[in-house]
C-alpha cells in the first residue's frame, strides 16, 4: 500500500505546485482600462468664438480672418510658421547627407512627383494663402490659414489650384466664429486625399476612417473609443507629434503607440518581449485600405495617349480611373498585406538633383536592419511605379505639371514631356539635357494607422510557419519556425528513420531465428 | 532464479516522468519547429516553456538523488565487457547465446547500456539543456531594456537544440527496442514499473531477496 501511496502523494504535490507555478489568471490590463478612461472623457472648448465681437463681421479677404485671429491668440502665428505644415521642410540631420533642408520642395514622392512648379495646384494643401510659385513669403504672418485646421462648421474649403486660398464660395465669418480643436476632417481635408484622391497615398488614411466601426480602426470607431487625430497626435504649442517617412528623415518628434501603450502592453510576458523587435502596427495592422482602395502602383510612362486625338480616362468595374491621359495607368487594392521592413526611425530621401544609383530606385528608403538594436519590423506600403528621368545627367526630372492654361508648358495641358521636363527643370535650377526616359520607382509608407481589433491582429503562425508567413520576404535573421538548418533536418531525419528500420531489423531477425532455434529442438525431441 | 527489487521508488518515478515530459518535449518542441501541427503554435510554446522548467526541476532531483545514493556508480563504464554485449546484440542473441554479463542490484547496467547512459547524461542532455535555456533567456533587448543573451546567434542555438531533439528521438527509439531484449520481452518494462525482477541466483543479489531496500526506509 505504501508504495501506491507514496509516488501518488509525490505527483500530486507536484502537480499542485506545477499549476500553481505556471497558471496565470487573466489579469485586468490596467494600463488598458486607464486609457480608455482618460479617452472616454472628450474636451470641451473652454470659450464660444460666436460671442466675440471682432468675428462678428463680414470678412474681405482669408487674411483678414488671420489677423482677427492674431489679435487675441498673438503669439500662435509664431508657433505656427516654426512648423512643417508651414514651412514644407525641416531641417535635419540626414544620414550620408549631413544637415540638410528636405521638404516638399526638394523631395520627390511616388505620386504627382513634385510641388516645383506646380505650387499653384499643390498648396491646396498648404496651411497659408497665396504659394502660387517659388516666390512665398514664409515670413508673413497675414497668410497664416488658421481656419483649414481649426474650422468646425465644415464649410471651408480650400479653392481648387487657388494658390491656397479658400474656395469664394465660403462664408468667411461663418467659419471664424466656429472655430475650435482640430477635428478629424479638418486633417482628413489634406491628408486622407493626398495624391489626387481618398485614400491614394497613404492607404490608411482615408474617409471611411470618419465613421469607422471597430474593425477597421479601434481607435477611431465611432462605435468605439473614438478617438480623434489630435488625441493621438498632441500640437502642444502647434508642434505636432509624428512623422510621416515620406517626407520626414529622422525621428525627431516621432509618434509611438509605446507613448501610450508602454513597451510591455500585453499581460504576456511571450508577447511582451517582441516588441523589442516587432513594431506593434506589425501584429496589430494585419491589412490596410480595409474600405476604399488605395494606388498601389502608377506608371508615367503610359501618359500621354490619345483617343481620336484627345486625352480620355479608363474607369474599372468599380469606378476607379485606372488610366488618364495626363497622369498614366494605375492599380488598386483593397484590404491590402502589407509588406515588411526592418527600419530604425531613419530614412534618406531622393533629393532633387541626386543621381540615380539603383534600379529600381526608391525615392525613400527606410534604414534598419536586423542586426541593428534600434531596427524593429515595420509593416509598409510599398508603392510602385516609374517616373520621367534623363538618362545623360542620371537624375529623375521635376516635370511642370500643371498651368490653367494651355501653351504653357504644363504636361495635364499640353501632354509633351519634352516642354514639362525643360520648364520644370529650369524652375529648380537643374540641368536637362533634352532626352528623356522612364524608370521603375518605389515609395515605402509605413503603416500606422486602421489598427485591428485583438481578434483579428495577426497570431504566431503567421510569422512562425514554414512558407509563405508574413515575413518570408525577410531573411536577415532567424525566426523559429520559419528557419532550420536543412542539413540538421535532414541528418536528424535520417537518425530517426535509420534508428526505425535498424530496430525493424533486428527485430525481424530475432523473430526467425527464435522460429529456426524452436524447430531445432523440437526435430531434437523428435529424435 | 529469484525476484530482486532493483529500481527505487524515486528512480522509477523519475524515470517515467522523465520519459513522459521528454515525449511531450518532443511533441511541442517539433511544433515550434513548425513539423507538426498538434496543440497551435502559440499553446506549444507555452507548454514547451512549462514541460521544460518541470524537466529541470526534474534534473535537480535526480541529480541530488543519484550523488546521495552512491547510484551515479552505475554509470562507471567498464570496457572489459564491452565489446562481448555488442557482440552478444549483432550476433549472440540470434544463436541463442546467453547474455555475457548479468544484471544485479549493485549492478544493473550492462557496460553497453553504462557508456550509453552516461553519454546521454553528458553529452545529450546537457547539450539540449544548455541550448534549450539559452534559447528560452534569448534576448536582443527585452521590455526593460536589459540586454540578456545577444551575441550568440540564435540560429546556431536553434540548431543545435534542434540536433539535440533529433539525437534524443533517436535515443528514446533504440531505448524503447531494447528493452525488449530480456529474458520476455516485457521483463525490463514490468521491471521498471514495479521495481521487481526476476533476476539469475548470484551473490550480490543475496541481501536484497524479496525485501525493500533497507536504505529506502
Amino acid at each position: 500500500m505504501k508504495k501506491v501511496i507514496l509516488p501518488v502523494a509525490l505527483m500530486i504535490v507536484l502537480l499542485i505546485m506545477a499549476v500553481h507555478l505556471f497558471h496565470r489568471p487573466e489579469l485586468p490590463n490596467l494600463n488598458h482600462l486607464q486609457l480608455q478612461q482618460q479617452f472616454s472623457v472628450k474636451p470641451v472648448a473652454s470659450v464660444d468664438h460666436t460671442q466675440f465681437e471682432q468675428l462678428q463681421k463680414d470678412f474681405a479677404t482669408p487674411q483678414d480672418v488671420t489677423e482677427a485671429c492674431i489679435d487675441c491668440h498673438n503669439e500662435r502665428h509664431k508657433e505656427v510658421m516654426a512648423s512643417s505644415h508651414w514651412n514644407w521642410e525641416r531641417i535635419s540631420y540626414v544620414e550620408g547627407r549631413g544637415i540638410e533642408r528636405m521638404g516638399k520642395q526638394n523631395v520627390i514622392n511616388n505620386f504627382c512627383i513634385g510641388t516645383s512648379s506646380n505650387q499653384q495646384s499643390c498648396s491646396k494643401c498648404h496651411i497659408g494663402f497665396g504659394m502660387s510659385n517659388d516666390l512665398f513669403d514664409f515670413n508673413n504672418a497675414r497668410n497664416v490659414d488658421c481656419m483649414v485646421c481649426h474650422d468646425h462648421s465644415e464649410a471651408y474649403i480650400k479653392g481648387t489650384s487657388a494658390a491656397g486660398y479658400p474656395d469664394r464660395s465660403v462664408n468667411l465669418s461663418q467659419v471664424a466664429q466656429s472655430v475650435g480643436r482640430p477635428g478629424n476632417i479638418n486633417c482628413g481635408a489634406c491628408h486622407f486625399s493626398g495624391g489626387g484622391g481618398n485614400n491614394v497615398k497613404h492607404g490608411d488614411l482615408e474617409m471611411a476612417l470618419l465613421e469607422a466601426d471597430r474593425s477597421v480602426d479601434v481607435h477611431m470607431a465611432a462605435n468605439g473609443i473614438n478617438m480623434t487625430c489630435v488625441d493621438c497626435h498632441e500640437a502642444e504649442n502647434h508642434k505636432m507629434k509624428g512623422t510621416l517617412y515620406s517626407v520626414s528623415s529622422t525621428h525627431v518628434s516621432r509618434l509611438s503607440c509605446d507613448d501610450c501603450h508602454s513597451s510591455t502592453p500585453h499581460n504576456d510576458r511571450m508577447l511582451d518581449v517582441h516588441t523589442g523587435k516587432v513594431a506593434c502596427q506589425t501584429c496589430h495592422i494585419p491589412e490596410y485600405a480595409k474600405v476604399n482602395a488605395t494606388k498601389m502602383a502608377w506608371r508615367w510612362s503610359e501618359a500621354g495617349h490619345l483617343k481620336d486625338g484627345e486625352p480620355y480616362a479608363i474607369m474599372d468595374s468599380m469606378g476607379r480611373e485606372v488610366y488618364l491621359s495626363i497622369k498614366g495607368s494605375f492599380e488598386w487594392a483593397t484590404n491590402v498585406e502589407p509588406e515588411y521592413v526592418w527600419f530604425n526611425g531613419h530614412a534618406t530621401h531622393y533629393v532633387l538633383g541626386d543621381e540615380v544609383d539603383t534600379i529600381p530606385l526608391q525615392v525613400n528608403r527606410l534604414l534598419g536592419s536586423a542586426t541593428d538594436r534600434e531596427s524593429k519590423i515595420y509593416p509598409v506600403k510599398v508603392h510602385r511605379g516609374d517616373q520621367i528621368y534623363d538618362p545623360n545627367t542620371k537624375m529623375l526630372i521635376q516635370p511642370k505639371l500643371w498651368s490653367d492654361a494651355k501653351g504653357d508648358s504644363a504636361f495635364w495641358q499640353d501632354l509633351d514631356w519634352h516642354e514639362a521636363a525643360t520648364a520644370g527643370m529650369q524652375e529648380v535650377g537643374l540641368p536637362y539635357s533634352g532626352e528623356y526616359a522612364f524608370i521603375p520607382t518605389e515609395m515605402y509608407w509605413p503603416v500606422n494607422h486602421m489598427v485591428s481589433t485583438k481578434d483579428e491582429s495577426l497570431s504566431c503562425a503567421d510569422c512562425h510557419t514554414r512558407d509563405n508567413g508574413r515575413l518570408a520576404g525577410l531573411n536577415d535573421f532567424y525566426l523559429p519556425g520559419r528557419d532550420r538548418h536543412a542539413g540538421i533536418d535532414i541528418l536528424g531525419k535520417l537518425m530517426i528513420f535509420g534508428a526505425l528500420l535498424g530496430v525493424v531489423i533486428h527485430a525481424m531477425a530475432r523473430f526467425i531465428m527464435a522460429i529456426r532455434h524452436k524447430e531445432i529442438e523440437s526435430q531434437d525431441i523428435n529424435y | 532464479m529469484q525476484k530482486v527489487y532493483i529500481y527505487k521508488q524515486f528512480e522509477r518515478f523519475w524515470h517515467w516522468t522523465q520519459a513522459i515530459l521528454i515525449l511531450f518535449l518532443a511533441m511541442t518542441g517539433f511544433e515550434v519547429h513548425d513539423s507538426i501541427h498538434l496543440f497551435g503554435y502559440e499553446n506549444a510554446v507555452v507548454y514547451h516553456r512549462i514541460a521544460a522548467w518541470m524537466l529541470l526541476g526534474l534534473i535537480v532531483f535526480s541529480v541530488f538523488w543519484h550523488i546521495t545514493t552512491g547510484e551515479w556508480r552505475q554509470y562507471i563504464p567498464s570496457f572489459s565487457k564491452l565489446s562481448a554485449q555488442i557482440h552478444y546484440y549483432t550476433f549472440g542473441m540470434f544463436k541463442g547465446e546467453p547474455h555475457p554479463t548479468h544484471k544485479t542490484a549493485r549492478n544493473k547496467l550492462n557496460p553497453l547500456q553504462a557508456v550509453t547512459y552516461l553519454g546521454f547524461k553528458l553529452v545529450m542532455a546537457p547539450l539540449i539543456v544548455v541550448t534549450g535555456m539559452v534559447y528560452m533567456f534569448y534576448r536582443t533587448i527585452d521590455a526593460n531594456d536589459m540586454v540578456v543573451v545577444s551575441e550568440i546567434p540564435l540560429e546556431w542555438i536553434a540548431w543545435l537544440h534542434t540536433f539535440g531533439a533529433y539525437l534524443l528521438l533517436m535515443f528514446v527509439i533504440i531505448h524503447v527496442y531494447m528493452t525488449t531484449t530480456g529474458s520476455t520481452p516485457l521483463t525490463n518494462i514490468k521491471a521498471m514499473l514495479t521495481g521487481y525482477e526476476e533476476l539469475e541466483d548470484t551473490e550480490a543479489s543475496h541481501s536484497v531477496i524479496k525485501k525493500e531496500d533497507p536504505h529506502e526506509a
